[in-house]
């Protein structure tokens, strides 16, 4: 299939890709493009323009200070997989990054795509989900922060405006340990259900803090803060990760779609939540069912 | 490397070119001034077509011009049956493009040509087409019932019932002690080759119209092309192009192998037409979906006395050219490699508002071997038998053959398999997998918490259909060999097994890489059937194999009369021509040519090889899975599959296709699912849905050729290797993963196996 008629601009600067953007309202962004050119080559998008925005240097870069990680937001899927220093700050960025797709997509696919097309069941949202980041947006109305809870805000829908631009991902340096695990039909697939887990022990060995996080089991990825508050305070085992993995289920109201019902996501989230915090705890036999 | 070469395990001579991008594949053919084809498809799976509005299109940028189906209303257009032409189905063939009502989505409905594919997708947007909806039929019961028939004048859904049989199942239900029936499914789903379908078509300026791109069996296409265009078969040919795989839904006879032609003449312009891969999975054949119930009756001391079975298969919207091979082979091999001589079968083919079905490799024979092989697990697990050792006690033997499977296709007379030995690669099979040792081992716990289990299925394959093929060879002027073939290709790598084959005729004298194959294309030679069934190598090999020896015998007796020697005094082998016991050669290969040149004599020979019968291979798969039960998710440990394919020409190559078959296979029991809904609307219409096999999915496959049983029906002593890695895959998978979850109750019964139909089978425990 081809795409329909579209103009094509590649702006080198951040400004140059505002202003085009403020000029065509519905231009789209062209990051790494492995979910756009699909959807233009199947019709399912017809922009106007689109707004090639790879020739932009500084969106790609990448700095560390001992509090923060700053990926711009053009930053490869591959990158961020084999960068020691990135998943050394950030273990979860590193345990998540296999399981997206495979070699040639991690080549091409960003982050910032990623995050700005808002799959559900994709790796990155959770992931910065669970690793309290900061989406640093540029727009007309100049720079804004937005915490990763609030960005994600359904299927293929974020807190991005009009004309406004996903410029980088700030992640604290992790403290604590990290957990992921996901079912998909094979590897590289969009998961069904997935988690990805922080977990910070305090001096007395119990979970000072933790944020769970499952995708695919939702809209978008969600914090299961009943399974958090379970955890705070607690000597890790394999009866307490049972306890949280349960929690985290309770109420869930996941989709259906053609490799999972909702009973499967229903039934599979509290077994990947419970793997990935026994992953993050070391606690092997907390992966095995009761 | 020396003579014979049959048997060793060369490297394929096509690979060179395919590795460094100079292969020719059809999309790669641009003729000058070429026009592009879209064709615009129904979005209803059955209404009333109401009118379409060319004029909606018509001068758009680029847009040459639009066809409909009153552009050829006149023409005898119906696409014909090519194989099972079983009664009534006459009656439900489909026409190139929807007249007034279509039957499944992606039905064409017109065909727009412009200047390029961009134009003609945008024109194919904006095309105005009216329908009135009808109600669709998507499932058995609705097909059966016929509250909504896809052929009004028809009055019913049912495109053919029949039933056949051997011997006296009644009796043999009568005594047995044990009976196991249950109702099983298989599901719905394709070839998917690589590469989609796609053609030219370009009437020259010689006023042939040539078409590139069709594959498999272009000399039964051109026939077919001739009467639906009414023009004569020698004014038009079928080329043949690298192909990026068939594995049986590429090649056959399909609406655009008449709509490109035709529009190719009704513009007067090269026309291209490049399947995308949504059309590909909306248009080209389906396979596989079908229900049965099945019943085997046994003595208690596991002995299979009897099988009865009622296959019904869903065959889409229309009888396409092979359909009915599906359902009429399913039901042939539903009673496998066994001593059973008392048979039963119903068989019935249903119209519904899907894609019309046709062949994928090892058709039927997936489907029956599934069925039977679990009904077989079940029956040793109330007799209280291991699952090897019942196969043991019933499988066929050495000493059986050849073995009546009687005349249970209506469209084919009575067959036997011709030679094998069961025993011996069921036995090789279970030693690979180390089957006693490994029976015990994965009844123990597991440090991963998954469940470990064995699955055994054994199957037969038929191979190497008539009713004949024609070769020629040519000895060339250098020396080097011509081979011309009926055959087709489609990636098998015929150059090079067709080559092995020549080439031992002539005692190695001439090289292996002076030889050269010229195959396909329609024009060619007279007599080609073409690429199916595995029949290249098996029919067109032994055809060649025959021209060769006419050649050497026509080469020996020119060179014996210029020598004044006898004929049986001289050879062929490498170097070239030699006095028996002689020390050096006495001519090369070039120099008998130019002699056969001086005495006036045409260095070639033309021979028809006629099978008397099928050829049958026979073997086993054994998988060993881990299940893990909180998810669904299957591994595959370890996989062997065996196959004795009588004469193993290039093992390396009946390597390949083994391993390839078997992740096919295997693929398709967990992966590979065509859904619709309830409307007849296909819902995995790309490959984020429909979800194929790919290298890292099951890294973990063995597979072994024997050579036991020869045939005996041709003179290489080969049978078809192309399709017994994959007929197996669903009967082993199935099996092993029963064998997994027996602890918990599980019985597998239906197609495919993803995690979500896996984990509603087994107990929650909790999280």
């Amino acid at each position: 299939m081809k795409a329909p008629p579209f103009a094509y601009a590649a702006p080198s600067t951040i400004a140059e890709a505002l202003a085009l953007l403020a000029a065509h309202e519905d231009a789209k962004v062209l990051a790494g493009g492995q979910s756009l050119m699909p959807a233009l080559n199947l019709r399912l998008a017809a922009p106007s323009v689109l707004v090639d925005i790879n020739g932009i240097a500084e969106l790609s870069e990448v700095s560390l200070t001992p509090t923060e990680l700053r990926l711009g937001a053009l930053v490869r899927h591959k990158r961020i997989g084999t960068d020691a220093a990135i998943a050394g700050a950030v273990p979860l960025l590193g345990l998540a990054c296999p399981h997206i797709a495979h070699g040639p997509i991690r080549s091409r696919g960003t982050i910032g795509g990623s995050l700005s097309h808002a799959d559900p069941a994709a790796e990155w949202p959770a992931v910065c989900l669970a690793a309290d980041a900061v989406m640093e947006i540029r727009g007309p109305a100049g720079p804004r922060h937005v915490p990763a809870e609030a960005f994600s805000l359904g299927v293929f829908t974020t807190a991005l405006r009009p004309g406004e631009l996903l410029a980088a991902i700030r992640f604290p340096v992790a403290r604590g340990r990290a957990g992921f695990a996901e079912v998909a039909r094979r590897h590289g697939d969009f998961a069904m259900v997935g988690a990805a887990v922080t977990v910070e022990l305090g001096p007395d060995g119990r979970c000072a803090d933790a944020r769970v996080v499952l995708f695919g089991a939702s809209d978008r990825p969600i914090r299961r803060r009943a399974a958090e508050e379970r955890l705070r305070g607690q000597a890790p085992g394999a009866a307490l990760l049972r306890e949280a993995a349960s929690l985290a289920a309770e109420g869930l109201d996941p989709p259906s779609d053609l490799h999972a019902s909702a009973e499967y996501r229903r039934r599979v989230a509290p077994v990947m939540v419970r793997r990935a915090l026994a992953d993050a705890l070391s606690l092997p036999e907390a992966r095995l069912a009761a | 490397m020396n003579a014979p070469f049959t048997g060793q395990p060369l490297i394929r001579a096509e690979d060179i070119a395919h590795l460094t991008g100079r292969a020719r594949f059809v999309d790669d053919i641009r003729p000058e001034g070429c026009l592009h084809a879209v064709i615009a498809r129904s979005p209803f799976a059955h209404a009333r077509l109401l009118g379409v509005n060319t004029a909606s299109v018509e001068g758009l940028p680029g847009v040459v011009g639009v066809i409909t189906a009153a552009d050829f209303a006149e023409l005898p257009a119906e696409i014909p049956i090519r194989l099972a032409p079983l009664a009534g189905f006459e009656t439900f063939l489909q026409r190139p493009m929807a007249a007034d009502r279509v039957r499944f989505v992606g039905e064409a409905v017109a065909v727009i040509v412009a200047t390029s594919r961009f134009a003609a997708e945008d024109a194919a947007e904006r095309l105005e087409v009216a329908y009135e909806p009808l109600d669709p039929v998507v499932t058995y019961d609705a097909a059966r019932a016929g509250a909504s028939l896809l052929f009004p004048a028809a009055g019913t859904n049912i495109a053919t019932r029949y039933t056949a049989g051997m011997g006296d199942a009644d009796a043999a239900f009568a005594r047995a002690d044990l009976v196991i029936e249950r109702h099983m499914t298989a599901h719905r789903h394709t070839a998917l080759p690589l590469e989609t379908r796609g053609l030219i078509a370009h009437q020259e300026a010689d006023g042939i119209l040539r078409c590139w791109g069709s594959t498999k069996v272009t000399q039964w296409n051109r026939r077919a092309l001739a009467v639906m265009l009414g023009r004569p078969e020698h004014s038009m040919d079928l080329i043949e192009v690298d192909v990026g795989g068939g594995f049986g839904a590429k090649g056959e006879f399909y609406p655009e192998d008449f709509l490109i032609p035709f529009a190719a003449l009704r513009f007067g312009a090269p026309v291209k037409w490049i399947e995308d891969r949504r059309e590909h999975l909306l248009t080209t054949n389906h396979s596989r979906e079908m229900e049965a119930t099945v019943a085997m009756a046994f003595a208690r001391d596991g002995t299979m006395l009897g099988v009865r079975a009622r296959i019904s298969a869903d065959m889409g919207a229309y009888v396409r050219t092979n359909g009915g091979v599906v359902p009429a082979k399913a039901a042939q091999f539903v009673a496998g490699p066994y001593r059973i001589r008392d048979i039963a079968l119903e068989v019935e083919a249903l119209l519904t508002n899907k894609t019309p079905v046709g062949t994928l490799r090892g058709p039927g024979r997936y489907e029956a071997h599934f069925f039977r092989e679990r009904l077989i697990d079940l029956a040793a697990g109330q007799l209280g038998l291991d699952p090897a050792e019942i196969r043991r006690r019933n499988l066929l033997r050495p000493t059986d053959m050849p073995w009546s499977i009687g005349k249970l296709v209506p469209y084919e007379p009575a067959s036997s398999i011709d030679s094998s030995d069961v025993p011996a690669a069921f036995d090789a099979a279970l030693d690979a997998l180390g089957y006693d040792a490994l029976r015990d081992e994965v009844r123990k716990p597991r440090p991963d918490g998954r469940l470990h289990g064995i699955g055994l299925a054994c199957f037969v394959e038929s191979s190497g259909a008539g009713p004949s093929e024609t070769a020629r060879v040519e000895l060339r002027e250098d020396g080097g060999l011509r081979l011309i073939s009926g055959v087709s290709t489609q990636g098998q790598g015929h150059k090079t097994v067709l080559a092995q084959v020549a080439g031992d005729v002539f005692g190695g004298a001439v090289p292996m890489d002076a030889i050269e194959l010229r195959n396909g294309t329609a024009s060619l030679i007279e007599g080609g059937f073409g690429t199916y069934h595995s029949r290249a190598v098996v029919v067109g090999g032994s055809a060649i194999h025959l021209a060769g020896q006419t050649l050497r015998a026509k080469l020996l007796r020119a060179a014996a009369a210029r020598l004044q020697l006898r004929a049986e005094d001289l050879t062929l082998r490498e170097g070239g021509l030699w006095r028996e016991g002689g020390t050096q050669p006495i001519a090369s290969m070039a120099e008998l040519h130019a002699w056969m040149r001086e005495a006036g004599e045409a260095p070639d020979a033309t021979e028809t090889f006629r099978p008397e019968g099928r050829t049958y291979t026979c073997g086993a798969h054994a998988a060993h899975v881990a299940v893990d039960t909180e998810t669904g998710q299957v591994e595959v440990l370890r996989y062997v599959a065996t196959e004795d394919v009588g004469k193993a020409i290039n093992p390396l190559l009946i390597h390949g296709q083994a391993i390839g078959a078997a992740v096919q296979g295997i693929g398709a029991t967990f992966l590979d699912e065509l859904v619709y809904d309830a409307d007849g609307q296909l819902l995995t219409g790309s490959l984020a849905d429909y979800l194929v096999a790919t290298a890292t999915c099951f890294p973990n496959i063995e597979t072994i050729t024997l050579e036991n049983a020869p045939s005996t029906l041709n003179p290489l002593g080969a049978k078809g290797a192309g399709e017994g890695g994959v007929v197996a895959c669903a009967a082993a998978i199935a099996n092993a993963i029963a064998d997994a979850l027996k602890p918990l109750g599980v019985e597998i019964n239906h197609l495919p196996l993803g995690p979500d139909r896996l984990l509603r089978l087994i107990p929650e425990t909790p999280a």
